[in-house]
């Protein structure tokens, strides 16, 4: 058998890539890295601002959610691990930013390549190295919650999962008033206890440090690469979370065809048959859920500068389930699915139902009547029903993977009924 | 080479001494011994629930015996996890066969040489032996495994197994729930895969088509080894004739 029959046979099962598919990637990619430059100019206003309102901040918190859906997308669509906890990363990535760039630890005073201002106090690392910090960060918590939990099964580990991620919130809400051993005292306790204040509680972690090039770049290239992001010019913020998730959907992409990628389809599909294959399932999973932390992590960090200040109500349950949403809706294990169910999902959320309301408010105003809608609060009733429906029509999402969309319609293509039974056996054991 | 024995006339391969596993707190096997010789091919046989599963789950890593040492050439390999025994060199196809029923058959193949370089001419030499061993496979290459008929799909989790280059095939019922035209087919390869140099460790229900292929053989029963010897004699005995092979 040569290599081309091999590559051929994969491409049949793949289902074969139309036209459109080719070349709608590419033209994706140029609409996003020129955006900035035209979405404010006349006639392209009529469509970006006038009808969607796709303001710059808008697109990046669209952007934002892409990121997260990747990541997650690695843990749910490919791995097949249900982690409703994903909020957790995606918050201990901000309080990254909070702890090693900001003023929080005031105490001390230590610079590193860092724009804030000279003798500003606490801990300011350039904020590029945060960035990658959060995903440090979020790895080594991954790898922590991951060891004893990634044991569980289906139900089991989502449930484990989504107290993480209630979990989580609550620490950083209490961890204002730490109580850490301080010292041996004479009498009972024993130990002397102290209050530290890691996160400053409800109240937050306030004005952090953002991003820049240093002030040689900033000149040289007369502002585009500035020493320090803008909360005005958002064109770096902008074009910086594009590049992170070209970056993400190049390594994803690269982690789809590798033999861990194979090894999360064969675990995804049959623990049992995995095994004996000889895939090492706890590592194999803990690899798709530190990665998965990993994405959450940094962009966390990114979010965080780019708010400029984290709270612990920022990063609720909603937020996980959010991202989960975008990830079915989108097409479970296709990465071009989950970052359009993220685009679509985060615009609606963010823009889009105030949008449709005004719409309607409009329209009732010409009429007449004097009564308004606020479709914005029925925004959890909207997303409930649209995956519903979703669930029904189309359970395998907007842009399907072959092998997911296989999955969901199976009694369509197995004509044998001892065959089924089998299948059958085999789904329950690894669920 | 740490040990060579005399049973079965052939060096010692694989080494089961005093095997306890449990489920839980189920006591399913109670102090198994046996033993597979290079180039034989050793049948397991008993009624459901006599443990015979367990015995090759408790050898490819899948349940750790709690007593009792496993040793795969001179190896320990009790307590090591299962992807590493694969790794060193023994492969299972399982009992339900297991296939990854959305991955095509090619796909499945190449999942059975998860350890090995693919680049390598080895990997394609072991593909067309798979092939020329299983043709309807290479019909087949390009079809998901979830569509195939029972036989099939039990041809195509041996030849998965086989893709390892195993040096020591386990086979787990592989005629379970299979039309006798398959099964006869199934053990006919059995026989092949052994000539070609492949030592088998084969689970069976099937006592009589078991012994028919097998150098050697060992009788389970609940948890305990209640007979071995040349396949030949068991087939004959007295006891294994009234209770496994359905005579009076």
């Amino acid at each position: 058998m040569t290599s081309t029959e091999a590559t051929g046979a994969r491409a049949r099962v793949g289902g074969v890539l139309a036209s459109w598919e080719r070349w709608l990637p590419w033209l994706l990619l140029a609409i996003a890295l020129t955006y900035p430059f035209w979405y404010d100019v006349w006639p392209f206003t009529i469509l970006t601002l006038d009808a969607l309102g796709l303001e710059l901040d808008v697109v990046i918190f669209m952007v934002v959610y892409v990121m997260l859906a990747l990541g997650l997308n690695v843990v749910v669509g490919f791995a097949g691990l249900l982690d409703l906890g994903y909020v957790a990363f995606f918050a201990l990535g901000a309080y990254s930013v909070g702890w090693f760039a900001s003023d929080k630890f005031s105490g001390t005073e230590f610079h590193l390549l860092s724009n804030a201002a000279e003798g500003a106090a606490g801990i300011h690392l350039n904020l590029w190295l945060v960035l990658l910090l959060g995903g440090v960060i979020t790895a080594i918590a991954g790898v922590i919650i991951g060891w004893p939990t990634l044991r569980l099964r289906g139900d089991y580990l989502a449930i484990v999962t989504l107290g993480f991620g209630e979990i989580i919130p609550d620490v950083f809400r209490n961890a204002d008033k730490l109580p850490v051993p301080g010292g041996v005292q004479a009498g009972p306790p024993f130990i002397d206890f102290t209050n530290v204040n890691l996160t400053n509680g409800v109240r937050g972690v306030r004005s952090l440090d953002r991003p820049g090039f240093g002030d040689k770049l900033d000149s040289l290239t007369a502002g585009a690469l500035p020493e320090r992001f803008s909360g005005i010019e958002l064109k770096p913020w902008y074009f910086t979370i594009v590049f992170m998730v070209l970056i993400a959907v190049f390594v994803i992409r690269r982690l789809e065809r590798s033999k861990m990628g194979r090894a999360w389809v064969a675990v995804r599909e049959d623990e049992i048959a995995a095994s004996a294959m000889g895939v090492p399932l706890m590592r194999t999973k803990l690899w798709a859920y530190g990665i998965g932390a990993i994405f959450g992590g940094i962009v966390g960090a990114y979010y965080g500068s780019f708010i400029g200040s984290v709270f612990p109500t920022s990063f609720s349950f909603a937020i996980s389930i959010l991202v989960l949403v975008m990830v079915v809706v989108g097409g479970m294990g296709n990465i071009y699915g989950v970052m359009l169910g993220a685009l679509v999902l985060e615009y609606l959320n963010f823009k889009g139902l105030q949008k449709i309301g005004d719409g309607i408010n409009n329209a009732i105003d010409l009429v007449g009547i004097d009564q308004t809608v606020d479709i914005p609060r029925y925004k959890t009733l909207i997303f409930g029903l649209l995956l519903v429906t979703m669930m029904l029509l189309r359970p395998e999402g907007m842009i399907p993977s072959a092998r997911r969309k296989a999955e969901l319609h199976e009694e369509e293509d197995l004509i044998e009924p001892d065959v089924y039974d089998d299948l059958y056996d085999v789904r329950r054991e690894g669920a | 080479m740490s040990e060579q024995a005399a049973t079965g006339g052939s060096n010692l391969l694989l080494e089961l001494d005093d095997i306890h596993t449990y489920y839980g707190s189920i006591h399913a096997l109670k102090g198994i011994s046996l033993n597979v010789g290079e180039g034989e091919i050793v049948t397991l046989i008993g009624a459901n629930g006599a443990g015979k599963s367990t015995t090759l789950r408790s050898v490819n890593g899948l349940n750790h015996p709690r007593r009792g040492t496993i040793r795969f050439r001179g190896e320990d390999i009790t307590t090591k996890p299962a992807h590493e025994i694969v790794k060193m060199g023994v492969s299972q196809s399982p009992e339900g066969r297991h296939v990854f029923p959305r991955m095509s058959v090619h796909e499945n193949l190449e999942m059975g040489a998860y350890h090995r370089d693919k680049r390598k001419p080895e990997y394609k030499e072991d593909l067309e032996r798979v092939f020329t061993l299983f043709p309807r496979l290479k019909e087949r290459e390009s079809q998901k495994a979830g569509t195939l008929s029972g036989g099939e799909q039990q041809m195509l989790a041996m030849g998965r197994a086989l893709m390892a280059r195993p040096s020591l095939l386990l086979l787990d019922e592989p005629s379970m729930g299979l039309a006798p035209i398959f099964v006869e087919r199934i053990f006919e390869i059995v026989v092949e895969i052994n000539r070609q140099g492949t030592p088998v460790l084969l689970v069976e229900q099937n006592a009589l088509m078991a012994l028919d292929v097998a150098t050697r053989g060992y009788v389970m029963e609940t948890g305990h080894i209640a007979l071995e010897g040349p396949a030949g004699e068991l087939k004959t005995n007295e006891q294994v004739r009234k209770t496994y092979l359905g005579e009076d």
